[in-house]
């Protein structure tokens, strides 16, 4: 794309009907590093790569938990995606607070649609620089969603942005028809893939990525760093991406849930 | 010395041109009532019965008020207390639920929602010294699973398997506790709860007899239209009552 006098502000249309400003904001997320969503009938998985600027530095955080049920993943000016995170988080908890019920995720995401539209329709405003990944749990399952800076939203199966998405997407592709019957398992090695696949050659550690999961029975959380670095070798102990035969190397559930505790003495017969 | 409505919450209040408020509107006290609802949960869904009077203080004013109604796909309400608030409760939930419903996007409010939106209103109100004069008790299923709440005007507000407001609570819940079960037939829970009716009839001042029973379950709701009990008044003590005060009436 090359500079015009269409582009200077977002409130101008070009003679084709384009709104640059919203086009180049759509560009800042391709710019940012790679994140990746993919769902079942019963989960929706998020990833994201994280490379921190240098040994020095943290890495910059881009998985957000927006309730116990939804979840975000950004692409793009990180501070935008912040800033949209905490509306995500408020949107939850308001609706959360009057209805004692966790917000439907298709219903969070067009109010989120809607506060990006606005912003490609006033002249002192600028688009949001981002792109979200939504994963979220509600009563009609569980669902993936994607955001742009233009006000749009898609709901996908599954789907990848940010910088050299393009190869997570081919992987994806490939194998989405199949996620809607999914374990949890497939779903969280196959995020890893296709995380892989942007680091063009690059070794996988649990260092450079982060996952997130939300599913029945399940809060949205990011999964600890030694579970993922377990399932990144059990991937590698078998040749080249996850096999849809369980291998034997499959591993272990490292999120074992702590036995009930004992159950205590009876309790005192209620007077009514 | 002028009305002025304000633009806050829609009240009125006298304004005299040295800009004092002199308050004149906020609910004090009721006018036209409605006494005890009862509900249940029973095997298939919840059972909620009134009856359809509209007491003015002592009379027996209105007698045909539908005092149970349906909210949504999922849930009934049934209210006791000023029945011009919960005229007014309908319109704020026909609303809630044509908002939910222009959603079109297969999700749907369910009993719970609605009982908290209510609470959240009659807490709100009761904040502000202007309260909804009502107990109401909402019940409804959605996707097999049964509610059954009650929320009032000083936004009290819980959920049980058997509920009543008013006198209900002090007549009706004694004979619930002891009789209610979880596997009650449609058959089986309108007899308990035509017991429970009838000793309302027999000992609350403000009930008439003409009944109303409305269910919900999976498949739907049901208002049925009203109907009367048989009561009994052959007791012996109220025969002849003059015997023992010669002169009394």
């Amino acid at each position: 794309m090359f500079r015009n006098q269409y582009d200077t502000d977002v409130t101008t249309w070009s003679p084709a009907g384009r709104l640059f400003q919203v086009e180049y904001a759509m560009e800042a997320v391709k710019q940012g590093s790679a994140a990746v969503g993919l769902r079942s009938k019963t989960h929706a998985v998020l990833g994201a790569v994280n490379k921190a600027a240098s040994d020095l530095a943290s890495h910059q955080r881009k998985l957000f938990r927006a309730d116990q049920h939804v979840g975000v993943a950004i692409a793009g000016l990180t501070a935008d995606g912040r800033v949209l995170s905490r509306f995500l988080r408020n949107e939850c908890i308001n609706h959360s607070f009057v209805y004692e019920s966790p917000l439907p995720v298709s219903r969070l995401v067009v109010q989120l649609a809607d506060k990006a539209q606005v912003c490609t329709q006033r002249s002192w405003k600028r688009p949001f620089g981002v792109g979200l990944l939504v994963a979220g749990l509600d009563e009609t399952g569980a669902h993936l969603y994607y955001n742009c800076p233009s006000g749009n939203y898609f709901e996908y199966q599954a789907f990848a942005i940010g910088s050299r998405s393009q190869a997570a997407k081919t992987f994806l592709e490939r194998r989405f028809q199949e996620y809607d019957t999914y374990s949890r398992e497939d779903l969280i090695k196959d995020a890893l893939f296709a995380i892989k696949e942007t680091l063009q050659g690059e070794k996988l550690t649990a260092q450079l990525c982060t996952v997130a999961i939300v599913g029945e029975g399940e809060a949205f959380h990011i999964i600890d760093q030694q579970t993922i670095q377990e399932y990144i070798d059990a991937m590698e102990l078998s040749t080249g991406g996850p096999d849809e035969e369980a291998d034997a190397a499959a591993p272990p559930s490292a999120e074992a849930q702590e036995g009930g505790e004992g159950a205590s003495s009876e309790p005192a017969p209620m007077d009514i | 010395m002028e009305l002025q409505r304000s633009m806050v919450d829609g009240s009125v209040c006298m304004k005299d041109s040295a800009k004092s408020e002199i308050s004149s509107e906020r609910t004090l006290y009721p006018y036209v009532t409605g006494t005890s609802i009862i509900g249940m949960k029973y095997k298939d869904g919840v059972i909620l019965a009134s009856d359809t009077a509209g007491s003015y203080g002592s009379t027996l004013r209105y007698k045909s008020v539908e005092r149970i109604k349906q909210v949504g796909d999922h849930t009934l309400i049934g209210a006791s207390g000023e029945i011009s608030d919960f005229q007014e409760i309908m319109r704020y939930l026909d609303e809630l639920i044509l908002y939910d419903k222009m959603w079109d996007d297969g999700n749907s409010l369910g009993p719970k929602e609605v009982h908290n939106y209510l609470n959240r209103i009659m807490y709100n109100r009761r904040n502000k010294f202007n309260p909804l004069w009502n107990s109401l008790v909402l019940g409804g299923v959605k996707k097999g699973q049964k509610y059954l709440g009650t929320v009032n005007m000083i936004g009290t507000h819980y959920e049980d398997d058997h509920l009543a407001t008013g006198f209900g609570n002090h007549l009706a819940r004694p004979i619930l506790r002891s009789e209610w079960r979880e596997d009650l037939t449609f058959e089986e829970a309108v007899k308990l709860i035509e017991k429970c009716l009838l000793v309302l009839l027999y000992r609350d001042r403000s009930s008439i007899n003409k009944f109303q029973i409305a269910k919900i379950t999976d498949e739907g709701t049901t208002i049925f239209p009203p109907y009367a009990l048989k009561t009994f008044w052959g007791f012996s003590h109220f025969q002849n009552p003059s015997k023992g005060a010669a002169g009394t009436w």
